[in-house]
């Protein structure tokens, strides 16, 4: 076995991952972008188990299992995040994301609920005005 | 060139075109089917790596729960039928940092490892991998289920709808 074909083929995906994350404008799509890389890093890993005697059996496999849960992990987080997002922005283009604005809820859904935290405070609400702005 | 190596070249050839496809389409959706394939052949690649248990591991996570995860994330936040044009940045830096990356790393590994050929050692079955995590990396074992309970707990404080909400009364009362 030459294992010099899985790791081009790790290499390769990983240059595809660090690409997609800096090309793609979708929050999503960033993330499938990162799945990518991680894949790549496993890769490597089970590669390298195969390849280089260490001196625990199979460490490579175990580092690569553990990846496996933290990428689950990560992307559990990052959708919460990015469904977050759309909820207040109704977008995620993550080159339009204004940090230093306040955050202006865009959703029917999440108007009505302003509506509702308005009404109680007997407050006329300055929110619609922000949001065109 | 063995078997092994021809699988290898197939399924790296296959994972590569698709994973191509993943960061070039259009199409949302797409994006996410074509994602399968290319982490199925990961897993494909695995498996002729004798990983038995990460390719299985990688078929029931990846492929079955990671991706679902982002369709449902593509379905919920915006789904268009068919070709989106927004979906891109202009692309010199990435192209540049991208194409650097991986050409620059693949050099490097095939100046290390070209004329290399190893046997391929025993399977990494459930049991001999088992042994290990559970024998030598007991404590990252442990740590890694707080973190992935720290992950729940955080996506479900995340996902609560009122996080928005909040915002609009606290804002009055500092006006």
């Amino acid at each position: 076995m030459r294992p010099v074909i899985p790791y081009v083929t790790a290499a390769l995906l990983f240059g595809l991952g660090a690409y997609g994350v800096l090309r793609r404008r979708n929050a999503v799509l960033v993330l499938m972008a990162v799945e990518l890389m991680l894949n790549a890093v496993n890769l490597i890993l089970v590669t390298a188990d195969t390849t280089v005697r260490a001196q625990l059996p199979h460490a490579g496999q175990v580092f690569a299992l553990f990846v496996i849960v933290l990428a689950a992990a990560e992307v559990g987080v990052g959708l919460a995040i990015v469904l977050q997002l759309y909820r207040l922005r109704a977008d995620v283009a993550v080159d339009e994301v204004p940090l230093t604005d306040e955050p202006v809820p865009a959703l029917v859904g999440a108007e009505t609920g302003a509506g509702r935290a308005g009404g109680t405070g007997a407050v006329p609400e300055p929110d619609a005005p922000e949001g065109d702005r | 060139m063995t078997g092994a190596d021809v699988l290898l070249l197939a399924l790296g050839t296959v994972a590569v075109g698709a994973g191509l496809l993943v960061v070039t389409t259009r199409h949302l959706v797409r994006a996410g089917l074509h994602l399968v394939v290319c982490l199925g052949a990961v897993a494909g690649m695995y498996l002729v790596l004798t990983a038995e248990l990460v390719a299985w591991v990688q078929v029931l996570i990846y492929v079955g729960a990671v991706v679902v995860l982002l369709l449902f994330a593509v379905m919920l936040t915006r789904a268009p039928i068919g070709a989106s044009d927004d979906l891109d940045r202009p692309g010199w830096p990435a192209v540049l940092v991208g194409g650097g990356a991986g050409l620059g790393l693949s050099a490097l590994l095939v100046d290390a490892f070209r004329w290399t050929r190893v046997e391929l050692p025993a399977a990494g079955t459930a049991e001999r991998l088992g042994e290990q995590v559970f024998r030598s990396w007991v404590l990252p074992f442990e740590v890694l289920s707080v973190l992935l309970l720290a992950a729940l707990v955080g996506a479900v404080v995340l996902a609560r709808p009122e996080i928005g909400r909040r915002a609009g009364p606290e804002r009055e009362g500092r006006r």
